[in-house]
């Protein structure tokens, strides 16, 4: 707790850090407010839906009637960008939890039994690290078939390796500490060590890491919804409405940033909450490099 | 040191045999007739169904189907991959060679604005070059690499009509197919400079800078910060107290001094960059629809070619066993007190 404090203390000092502070908040609040912003039509079955008017295939610029204009098949990108953000926030924090478990859990059983479980798990790990990260999360979405959810797990899949040995290498220098001799001496279980004990005093570089490594993640799921493998067509989510947008970087005969706003919109979005993410990470991260204090 | 390298290469027999069978797995998923369909081209075909999971073994266990398949790599076949129309061997042939010449054009702006920027801003730290450096680098670190390439494409491609998506265009298609054209080395612009096709090379080149610059633009963050840091490290250090106490220059004192220690850790990043590179740039390559081994992987695992994944999973496996091997030796050779394998 102190420590988190003394960071904080830091990170309000820092211009880039508040620049971060300012963006995922600014994006909070959109996320929050979304019902607000950009009500839920009546009669709609879904509130991530886009609502759509017409079908005509070309997207229709800004205007008074669609403050972001359409995209392809005339869904609102203003709806879509607002209930969007719910769904990065919700792909970020699921993808991102979820991952730094199953990698605290299996790093954490390595380093703490050793011996051949540590080998097994090690290995696992070592293997599942070796895939290209794209490659195997389009495996995994195209055999369960594309779906957001599916994205997630894919993601998850994919990103727990890393924590997973970063947590065992905590966990071979926790566990010779004092402490946990003690605890061993009064006779508490295996269990209980480890997760009184060894977790606790181990998990916060993983911890730290994990929220750095926020933004990648949000790009990585929404390049697999770019690739057509994510959100179902109609989904509010700012990776699907980029791909929408692929068959209109041309513009029209004459006029090639006709439909510049398909692409510019949603991917100013993304840029900017990942950027968020990774300015607040890389001010924690000078903050905590030992080298250059 | 031998000895360490060859412990670290009898790791890839074992990483690629897990890659693979955990691929296996995960498409065990599918029923036999959903595997079967991605050998059937027409609706008129369904009728075979039934034998072509006959003739490809599709029902049988899965541990049986993955020793008929081990069995075909023991004698070098790797099987046909669906997307790429080709033979898996020829495919990777085919798909290599370009994602190898993009990785050699990508790959040393990355390092020379990574390693110079990283330097300037380590030594003017937190003067204003050193904020504007590291705020460029961390936009383009959060930059989606599709959002960048389709920004890219509009503006130089749809508007300037500059840099085109592809490999080539259709000039040096018909170049290329003529007999006379010899395939020297796979590095479509030098063969065109081999072969004296200095418009076709000019083509090849024209067609690689976007994905480049994508790819600089993206991937410069993480050196640049490397660099930055590790120098900040090297500037505190004794030793260069020392140099500036007998009163040497601050050049000669950076570059000298400090920066061939710095370099250390950089050396190591820069190549699991260039192999991480080799193994395809998923996103980029299909952006600018450049057919390299990231595009044909995810191509094949979208469309469920077994074979075409297995065999890009299997260089991806290669090259990070690799990889780790040559960041490891490469702390050894540049840094002389790390003794690989030792005690």
């Amino acid at each position: 707790m102190e420590r988190l404090k003394r960071i904080w203390k830091q990170l309000k000092r820092k211009p880039m850090s508040l620049l971060g502070f300012g963006l995922i908040g600014f994006f909070f609040v959109v996320a929050v407010l979304a019902p607000v912003l950009a009500p839920v039509e009546a009669g709609s079955r879904d509130a991530y839906t886009m609502p759509q008017s017409g079908y005509g295939a070309d997207p229709v610029l800004p205007s008074h009637e669609h403050l972001f204009g359409t995209t392809e098949s005339q869904y609102d990108l203003y709806y879509g960008m607002v209930w969007g953000t719910r769904t990065a926030f919700k792909v970020a924090v699921k993808v991102v939890s979820v991952s730094v478990l199953i990698g605290v859990l299996v790093g954490g059983a390595a380093g703490f039994y050793g011996g051949w479980v540590d080998e097994v798990l090690m290995r696992f790990t070592d293997i599942v690290l070796a895939f290209p990260d794209l490659v195997l999360a389009v495996v995994i979405v195209a055999v369960l078939g594309p779906s957001l959810d599916h994205v997630m797990y894919s993601v998850m899949a994919v990103s727990w390796p890393s924590y997973a040995r970063l947590m065992r290498g905590d966990v071979l220098s926790v566990k010779e500490r004092d402490f946990v001799t003690a605890a061993r001496s009064l006779g508490a279980s295996d269990a209980r060590i480890l997760f009184r004990h060894i977790i606790p005093n181990s998990i916060y570089p993983v911890l730290v890491v994990a929220s750095l490594s926020t933004g990648s993640v949000v790009i990585t799921a929404a390049a697999l919804s770019f690739l057509g493998l994510g959100a179902p067509p109609g989904y509010a989510d700012w990776g699907y409405l980029i791909s929408l947008s692929r068959n209109w970087i041309m513009g029209s005969s004459g006029d090639p940033f006709a439909y510049w706003h398909t692409v510019f919109i949603p991917g100013i979005a993304i840029f900017l909450f990942v950027l968020g993410w990774n300015l607040l990470g890389d001010a924690v991260r000078d903050i905590l490099d030992p080298r250059q204090k | 040191m031998l000895k360490f390298a060859l412990k670290r290469l009898a790791f890839l027999p074992l990483v690629m045999f897990g890659v693979t069978a955990l691929l296996f797995l995960c498409l065990q998923h599918l029923s036999p007739e959903m595997r079967a369909s991605l050998y059937i081209k027409d609706p008129r075909q369904l009728s075979q169904l039934e034998s072509v999971i006959e003739k490809y073994g599709l029902r049988k266990p899965v541990y049986v189907q993955y020793g008929i398949w081990l069995k075909q790599l023991a004698h070098g076949d790797l099987g046909y991959s669906e997307t790429a129309k080709m033979p898996v061997a020829e495919a990777i042939m085919s798909f290599f060679p370009a994602t190898f010449e993009l990785t050699l054009v990508a790959f040393f702006p990355i390092i020379i604005v990574g390693v110079f920027f990283g330097v300037l801003s380590a030594v003017y730290r937190d003067k204003f070059i050193d904020h504007v450096s590291r705020f460029v680098a961390i936009t383009g670190y959060s930059l989606p690499s599709f959002v960048l390439g389709l920004l890219l494409l509009m503006v130089f491609y749809g508007r300037l009509h500059m840099f085109p998506p592809g490999r080539y265009s259709l000039d040096t298609d018909t170049l290329l197919q003529a007999g006379n054209f010899h395939h020297w080395t796979g590095l479509l612009s030098l063969d065109c400079v081999l072969n004296g096709q200095w418009s076709a090379a000019l083509d090849v080149l024209s067609h690689l800078v976007l994905p480049a610059a994508t790819l600089l633009y993206i991937e410069v963050a993480l050196l640049l910060r490397i660099t930055r840091s590790s120098m900040l490290e090297e500037l505190t250090k004794d030793y260069i107290r020392t140099a500036r106490a007998k009163g040497l220059p601050e050049r000669v004192i950076i570059r000298k001094h400090a920066l061939a220690n710095a370099l250390i850790p950089v050396v190591t990043l820069s190549s699991l960059l260039f192999i991480s590179l080799l193994g395809g740039v998923v996103i980029t390559e299909t952006v600018f629809d450049f057919p390299g081994i990231g595009h044909w992987g995810v191509q094949a695992a979208e469309q469920l070619d077994i074979a075409g994944v297995l065999g890009s999973a299997l260089l991806a496996a290669f090259l990070f066993v690799c990889a780790n091997l040559v960041s490891d030796m490469l702390y050894a050779v540049v840094d002389p007190r790390i003794r690989v394998g030792g005690s």
